[in-house]
């Protein structure tokens, strides 16, 4: 490489620090504004872990324990929904709001709105049924069956629940095994132990 | 497997775009052309093939949207105490080394091939795409830029 090249390119300015970050965010307000940001997330910070938070117009589309790391929600979403993703943490202060007070025990039900993209069929009944299940109390597998219509599908139901897109706000913490054990979470069992035993539960 | 989220994809590509836009039409209308650059490639988003080449798919929008700026400064639209100044001193206020500056001064081709060759870190394929001309005749523009270039710096 010539001299005149490596001046070239070590003599361009970038961007100052952030300003490229802060572009991004208007870009994503302008999107929306615009009607073309049809999946706005936020990385939520909680007790439990670090969370991706997720809505399209319609309402929240998923709330997901990070474990893996946000790439891997933000792909689901993109591949399920559509691909125009893009950070935009405002569209979502009022779940980390609730999340917040749920969190300090002065929530005790989730008010924002719910867009059910991800979930079809049988598994959506049984996820109504699961947020009906009120704050301190909890329900049996073949019951959430039971109020979703099948009284039988108790497997299916917990299937369902195993693949809850929204936990903590579709409370799936709060369905157990009819004996009374804590039956299985996505998001590991210690979880479900934490958020029963903040209810009240255990 | 279809695009990446669009967030990936602006994370990716958004520092070259950026230097590109800055080089191209000034550090002060750099920032609406960025914004008209991702809002033009968010619209179009969805329709993309998962194969697509993503970056030289969207330096080609920048490079519209950089000419854009170009052909409305030609006609006057932009009040001429907006216009960035060429020369060393314009050159000194944005943090450009006198390289840079003397670039404003080339043909449009030329200048634009040597931007997305060195502040968009394009290889001759990608350039060729963006320009829509042919790699051969983007590594010649490149090249005549260089000639040009180090000819001007002689001469001062």
């Amino acid at each position: 490489m010539s001299d005149i090249e490596r001046e070239l390119r070590s003599g361009l300015p970038g961007a100052a620090p952030g300003a490229l970050e802060a572009a991004s965010l208007r870009l994503a307000e302008r999107a929306a504004s615009e009607g073309l940001l049809d999946i706005a997330y936020a990385v939520v910070d909680s007790p439990l872990g670090t969370l991706v938070a997720a809505r399209t117009p319609r309402g929240l589309v998923t709330l997901s324990y990070a474990d893996s790391g946000v790439d891997p929600v933000l792909e689901q979403l993109a591949a399920r929904l559509s691909p125009r993703v893009l950070e935009a943490p405002a569209r979502l202060d009022s779940l980390r709001r609730e999340l917040d007070e749920y969190f300090e025990r002065r929530r005790r039900s989730f008010d924002i709105e719910i867009d059910w993209a991800l979930v079809r069929g049988f598994a959506r009944r049984i996820l109504a049924a699961t947020a009906a299940v009120p704050f301190g109390e909890v329900a049996s597998y073949r019951e959430v069956a039971r109020a979703a219509g099948n009284e039988r599908a108790a497997r299916a139901a917990g299937n369902a629940l195993g693949s809850n897109p929204m936990p903590i706000v579709v409370p799936c913490h709060r369905v157990l095994r009819s004996g009374g054990a804590l039956g299985g979470y996505t998001g590991g069992i210690e979880r479900k132990r934490f958020l029963l035993t903040l209810e009240g539960v255990l | 497997m279809g695009v990446p989220p669009f967030q990936k994809f602006l994370e990716e590509h958004r520092d070259r775009v950026f230097r590109f836009l800055v080089a191209s039409v000034g550090p002060a209308d750099a920032e609406d052309c960025f914004q008209e650059t991702f809002m033009a490639a968010l619209r179009a988003y969805p329709r993309l093939r998962a194969d697509s080449n993503l970056g030289a798919w969207v330096m080609t929008i920048a490079h519209r949207k950089a000419l854009d700026v170009h052909r409305a400064r030609a006609r006057g639209a932009v009040a001429v105490a907006e216009l960035p100044e060429r020369g060393a001193e314009d050159g000194a206020r944005d943090g450009e080394r006198g390289l840079w500056a003397a670039a404003r001064g080339l043909a449009a081709r030329q200048r634009h091939a040597l931007l997305l060759r060195f502040a968009a870190d394009l290889d001759y394929a990608d350039i060729a795409a963006a320009m829509g001309t042919s790699p051969e005749a983007a590594r010649q523009s490149v090249s005549q830029a260089l000639k040009r270039l180090r000819r001007e710096l002689d001469d001062e």
